[in-house]
């Protein structure tokens, strides 16, 4: 059966109700923005010590999240199977989406956000953050390019080369991402390039879970046919993320736990670091990890969609565990200039640094993911971004029964 | 030679009199006080830094610190959201129970990582090897914070309601840290607030390239260390003691 995409139509009570509370939620992240402006820093949790806080947890999981969104599309382009090709216009969109939300937190959270511009024209050719700016203006182009040869069948001749574009460009600007971090000789939680890989693989995992959720939440709203076998297709990647995400965690960490010099630290992030050990364990872990992979894998819920759903959901819900262990958690154990000293100041140095997060950072961090939702709800209103149906026999006929 | 062309004359050799005797002191001055002219940019020939002998450094003395708080208009205050440039660090060695205290500031890094990250080059170093930040063009991402491997850097978190000093202008929302009393190395004083501060003479400010500088002599004759030397930074500030 032929597949024809259509713009949702978007006049139920629910959607209004959907876009007005991400709205409301926009407005309230841009208020905080504003405040955060107006006052300066003083107003957040971050301090000298956390430089970077809660905005940096959502804007780096909206923007690891973004490239793993176009996975799905990757698999059609540049893999060649069908079966995901109707699934690739709203791949391609979340992931503009997701960068455009994540990069908007980023920005709104400068200590200087009017003057961010100044990254377009002062480079440093150094400077990841620099080459960043680069990667993800070309993500976003290419992303574009990439939907606008899925929609438009006159430029059809250039979708494979804007297929293969977004999907090599989405490694590199995942490298990048990592590489903020890794690139960063100063503190025992970084300094590897092993954090290029795991962002790469975090992506795969986080950019999933959250097209599930949107491709569900369009097809329920929109009273669409979704069919076992997309969703059989979804549970199936996720299962295989996870397991790939567990790995390089655990890879990262045995790394650590075998140089001396680290011993400390894995301490702190493995045992007795409260917040951050509770996070690492019970959220990346077990609700990020463990559980979700148990619902995918039983014979009593594997087949239940919702728990799919719910797998999803923890599979977010870790992933931002694992964004606070790691940029706040690395930022928490102190800097060690004195090995084998034990080290006192009035700037807080040898001891853990203290954080907690304002109102001010969950409101613009929510206002962000808000935005990314926002972008999506319009934009399958307005283009043929969703298929009519996606019912196994219209999605993927050939399918084993 | 008449009457008036001798006048002349005498007039003359006694206006180039004055003006030499006017202009000798200067350029004698020039000469001794080695100090550049504004519109001359610093140069590579000298590397400025610190020497700091912690076996000399009190425990409890604050004195430099309180130093360049005046110096520079900073409040002095030690919250988690204040900038502190200089702060004093008391060490125990684990194994041994040692004690040393020590301040602990920019380490002004022939490569910095603060610079290496820096998005828009504000943060930047001097070619006379002050490290810096451009207060114009600082867009307060923290990366140099994040980079710092010293934690010598703070963002400014609240309006400052005018405590900024002429010399030393900083801003809300943008990073800073110690200058190494860049005003006053320009002015030519030769020294910066917490090494003349020092009651011990502790902190011995100079210029590393300059083998009759005392700085250079020390380095020369001491066992001198860098902190976190293994990361091959080339710190600016050395310390003896530890």
């Amino acid at each position: 059966m032929h597949i024809v995409n259509r713009e949702l139509e978007g006049n139920s009570k629910g959607y209004w109700a959907l876009l007005g509370g991400l709205g409301a939620l926009i407005l309230l992240g841009l208020f905080a923005a504003y405040n955060m402006e107006h006052h300066g820093h003083v107003i957040t949790g971050m301090n000298n010590q956390i430089v970077w806080g809660l905005p940096h947890v959502f804007a780096v999981f909206l923007i690891v999240a973004a490239s793993g969104a176009l996975n799905v599309a990757s698999v059609a382009g540049v893999f060649g199977n069908k079966a995901y090709k109707p699934l690739a216009p709203l791949s391609a969109l979340l992931a503009i989406a997701l960068l455009i939300g994540g990069l908007a937190v980023l920005m709104l959270d400068l200590g200087r956000a009017d003057r961010a511009i100044i990254t377009a024209w002062e480079v440093n050719p150094k400077s990841v953050f620099s080459w960043n700016v680069v990667l993800y203006s070309g993500f976003l182009g290419f992303a574009a390019a990439y939907l606008w040869t899925m929609l438009d069948k006159t430029v059809k001749p250039l979708y494979p080369f804007a297929a293969y574009g977004a999907f090599i460009w989405r490694l590199i600007l995942t490298t990048g991402t990592g590489l903020i971090f890794g690139f960063l000789v100063a503190r025992q939680a970084y300094g590897t390039g092993l954090l290029a890989l795991m962002f790469i693989i975090y992506s795969l995992l986080y950019g999933t879970a959250v097209y599930v959720l949107v491709l569900m939440t369009a097809y329920l709203g929109g009273q669409r046919p979704l069919g076992a076998e997309v969703m059989r297709r979804m549970k199936n990647m996720l299962m295989i993320f996870i397991a790939a995400s567990f790995y390089a965690t655990l890879v990262y960490h045995l790394t650590n736990l075998y140089f001396a010099k680290e011993w400390e630290f894995e301490r702190f992030i493995l045992l007795d670091g409260g917040l951050y050990t509770t996070l690492f364990w019970v959220g990346q872990v077990i609700i990020g990890y463990a559980i979700p992979f148990v619902l995918m894998a039983l014979p009593g819920t594997r087949d239940n969609r919702n728990m799919v759903a719910l797998a999803a959901i923890l599979i977010v819900l870790g992933a931002l565990a694992q964004m606070y262990v790691t940029i706040i958690g690395g930022q928490a154990f102190p800097l060690q200039l004195f090995p084998g000293f034990t080290e006192k100041s009035s700037f807080f140095d040898g001891q853990i640094h203290q954080y907690i997060p304002s109102y001010w950072e969950w409101m613009l961090g929510i206002g962000g993911f808000a935005i990314s939702l926002a972008m999506v709800a319009f934009a399958v209103k307005i283009l043929r971004i969703l298929p009519e149906s996606l019912a196994d026999e219209v999605a993927d006929p050939h399918a084993k029964k | 030679m008449n009457q008036f062309e001798q006048y002349r004359r005498r007039f003359i050799g006694g206006a180039l009199a004055a003006t030499g005797a006017v202009m000798a002191p200067g350029v004698m001055l020039m000469q001794v006080a080695h100090s550049r002219a504004p519109e001359e940019g610093v140069s590579s020939k000298h590397r400025w830094g610190l020497l700091i002998d912690t076996s000399k450094c009190a425990t409890g003395c604050n004195d430099c610190v309180t130093a360049c708080n005046t110096e520079n208009g900073l409040s002095g205050k030690t919250g988690l959201q204040d900038p502190q440039w200089i702060r004093k660090v008391e060490l125990t060695n684990n194994n041994t129970g040692a004690s040393h205290s020590l301040p602990m500031m920019c380490q002004h890094c022939e490569h910095p990582p603060c610079v290496d990250v820096c998005p828009t080059g504000a943060s930047f170093k001097r070619a006379d090897g002050i490290v810096l930040v451009d207060r114009h063009i600082c867009i307060g991402c923290r990366y140099c914070m994040m980079a710092c491997p010293y934690k010598a850097r703070s963002l400014v978190h609240e309006d400052l309601n005018d405590t900024q000093l002429a010399h030393m202008p900083r801003g809300k929302g943008c990073v800073e840290s110690c200058t190494l009393c860049m005003h006053k190395v320009d002015r030519g004083d030769g020294t910066t607030a917490c090494a003349e501060a020092c009651p011990e003479k502790a902190i011995v400010f100079g210029d590393l390239n300059d083998p009759s500088c005392e700085i250079a002599q020390r380095l020369a004759t001491y066992a001198s260390k860098e902190v976190r030397a293994d990361l091959g930074l080339n710190t600016g500030v050395r310390y003896t003691g530890i």
